[in-house]
């Protein structure tokens, strides 16, 4: 067996004329957090529901704890659990029914079932609301119930589709911890999503656009791959000097942020400073290199197209 | 034994959904109730107090005789007595009566020569109306001491004339036991197509195939709940037509519960069907009324099998509601047992074999 935990190569899906997803190759070593960042529409549930086999690839190979799927889908099912980006559980069951409902479903003995349910309880806070209706809930306590409910069975990946998406942040940081927790523990989370903030909490990314891989690694290696190439600009009539900037041969795209303009340089730019100050020929700008971000890696990543 | 548990976990599930849900659980004990009064009492095929006219040009007592003898068939109430048989034609026009009775001048001639004695005007527009008037053309008078006996020739007695006349020929006898596979076919197929619809519209069957639940034990866990709800409302149906209509019971316990068990069966079955068809709940509601229809009008629940033209026929022949209006009449009303009505039983076995074997096949476990 090998030490990844989920392997594909070349995966592709196509809806009729739709491309979903093309052409991606994906590593995801175990006991990591791995995070698929990428807009709506850029195939990351499409990608998801084909690696828990509830979709079949137009082509490519899929192996996950060594398991060939869609083939072996069923032996899979309770070594994964899936946390779908709509809420899915009962609405008209209450808490404890919920879980009571899917540890049997997965064939958990009532005692340990029991026993199972109250510990999970606890650990996601939700033992005051155990017999409140599942649809009366907050969208961070609905959360927490999916998160504790996915890993009733304990198992050995979790694939999480945009779990914080109807969160408020502090409920965010609350949810992260207990990933963090579940990934210390060895569980292989997987998990998608738009915020840049959860994004870089993950041991590694892949960024997808319009179904492909465009870029991937830790955030940290994916943030120095644009060292030099990331420009703020302080002054004045910020405005008119980003429609200058946009104009430049070199420039990828700017934003602005507040007082400052951010600039994205093209890969392959070398002195970005001296570059934009002799083009822009306005000496009352202050313009420095600065640290790049995760977002500038998404949109070096996305957006013009061109990539690394 | 795994196999047991997720199926227990699933029926109880779905039982916990229907009690909390009070209008769906409500329409289990209040479809049947309601239904069942309203067909029991509305629907009668046995027409009665026909307002009619009478036109009596004779001013013979013979007249008032027959009059007479035409009322007490309570098929008939005469609202009204007019003097030309254009009055009443004008009474029927306008809708006051149904049919004139006109007895001619030469009432007493025609009597005497065995010729008919009266010309009956009826408003042909309800055929119903019209063949029980029909019917009284040829029913048997007696004139009395007021005339010879053998003074006329009798028509020859005619059996319909006689069912018609029995007073204690009553509709609800035949629509009760009817009217159990119709409620039937209509809740057991829309309580279960749109059960699974749900889930999927809901987002909760994408987390259920996830896990290791099979699509046989999903499927058998659904529909579990549903026998219980099809035996409440057969048993409303059968009781309350005891209780209020006086419809007698004259087989076995146990073959009305193999017949019904069947007809549930399959009739949950062909819900499975359409919810692995209709992709959202009103698909499944359009798709189970399309069911519907034709189990009202050709299972035999409103018009004789026998009546209906061959390729009809076929098409009947093809609902399970038909097979079980024949099992559920001739064990409530003849006193069959199952065993001598087991073509129609084994046609349900079969037909819920296949239905269940296509929608489990159909149900695959996946978001293609």
């Amino acid at each position: 067996m090998t030490e990844s935990a989920i392997q594909a190569r070349q995966l592709t899906r196509h809806f009729g004329d739709v491309v979903a997803v093309d052409g991606v190759d994906l590593e995801i070593p175990r006991g990591q957090i791995y995070g698929f960042l990428g807009p709506n529409g850029s195939g990351k549930t499409t990608i998801i529901r084909m690696l828990c086999g509830l979709l079949t690839p137009t082509a490519g190979d899929i192996s996950v704890l060594g398991l060939k799927i869609p083939t072996q889908a069923e032996a899979l099912r309770l070594k994964i659990g899936y946390m779908t980006q709509k809420f899915s559980l009962y609405d008209d069951l209450t808490v404890a029914e919920n879980m009571q409902f899917m540890g049997r479903i997965y064939g958990l003995r009532r005692s340990d079932a029991r026993e199972r349910i109250e510990q999970l309880l606890d650990r996601y806070a939700l033992a005051a609301m155990r017999d409140r209706l599942a649809g009366a809930m907050s969208g961070g306590q609905r959360q927490r119930m999916a998160l504790a409910i996915a890993t009733l069975h304990s198992p050995t990946v979790l694939f999480l589709d945009e779990p914080t998406s109807a969160v408020d942040p502090e409920n965010r940081r609350d949810f992260w911890e207990k990933l963090f927790d579940l990934s210390d523990g060895g569980t292989t989370i997987l998990v998608s999503t738009h915020y840049m903030d959860e994004a870089e909490r993950c041991h590694q990314l892949a960024i997808l656009e319009t179904g492909q891989l465009r870029n991937h690694g830790t955030p940290i290696e994916l943030m120095g791959q644009l060292d030099g190439r990331v420009v703020e600009i302080t002054g004045s009539s910020l405005r008119q000097v980003k429609e200058q900037a946009l104009q430049l041969p070199q420039v990828q795209s700017t934003a602005q942020q507040g007082l400052q303009l951010r600039v994205l340089l093209r890969r392959g730019s070398t002195d970005a400073v001296g570059y934009l100050r002799e083009q822009l020929g306005n000496t009352e700008l202050s313009i420095e290199l600065t640290k790049p971000s995760l977002e500038d890696v998404f949109v070096a990543s996305t957006g013009s197209g061109d990539g690394r | 034994m795994n196999s047991m548990r997720r199926i227990g976990a699933i029926t109880t599930k779905e039982l916990k959904q229907l009690s909390r849900d009070r209008v769906t659980f409500g329409m289990v004990v209040m479809i049947p109730l309601i239904q069942l009064l309203l067909f029991g009492f509305a629907i009668n095929s046995v027409v009665r107090d026909i307002p009619i006219a009478v036109v009596d040009l004779s001013g013979n007592v013979a007249a008032r005789i027959i009059t007479e003898q035409v009322r007490v068939t309570q098929v008939v109430t005469i609202t009204a007595f007019y003097d030309t048989p254009a009055e009443a034609e004008a009474a029927i026009v306008a809708g006051k009566v149904r049919a004139a009775l006109v007895f001619p001048e030469n009432l007493m001639q025609r009597v005497t020569s065995g010729q008919p004695v009266g010309q009956w005007l009826v408003d042909g527009s309800d055929t119903m109306v019209g063949s029980a008037l029909l019917a009284l053309r040829s029913m048997p008078l007696l004139l009395g001491a007021g005339a010879p006996q053998d003074a006329y020739r009798m028509p020859d007695p005619s059996f319909e004339v006689a069912l018609f006349f029995n007073p204690e020929r009553r509709s609800a006898v035949n629509i009760v036991p009817g009217l159990a596979a119709i409620i039937l076919t209509m809740t057991m197929i829309m309580f279960t197509s749109i059960a699974l619809v749900r889930e999927r519209e809901q987002g909760n069957l994408e987390l259920l195939i996830t896990t290791p639940v099979h699509s046989l034990e999903l499927m058998v866990g659904k529909l579990i709940p549903y026998i219980f709800v099809g035996i409440i409302q057969v048993t409303i149906i059968l009781g309350l037509g005891r209780l209020i209509f006086q419809v007698p019971f004259q087989g076995d316990f146990a073959s009305l519960a193999i017949v019904t068990l069947a007809f549930i069966a399959a009739s949950l079955t062909l819900g499975l069907l359409i919810s692995t068809i209709a992709k959202t709940q009103m698909q499944a509601m359009q798709m189970t009324f399309f069911i519907l229809i034709p189990s009202i009008l050709l299972s035999g629940f409103m018009f004789p099998y026998e009546a209906m033209p061959v390729p009809a026929q076929y098409i009947s022949e093809a609902l399970p509601a038909t097979h079980f209006i024949r099992l559920i009449r001739g064990v409530v009303l003849r006193g069959a047992n199952a065993a001598q009505l087991l073509p129609d039983i084994l046609w349900l076995l079969a037909f819920t074999t296949i239905m269940l074997a296509i929608a489990t096949k159909r149900f695959r476990k996946s978001l293609d």
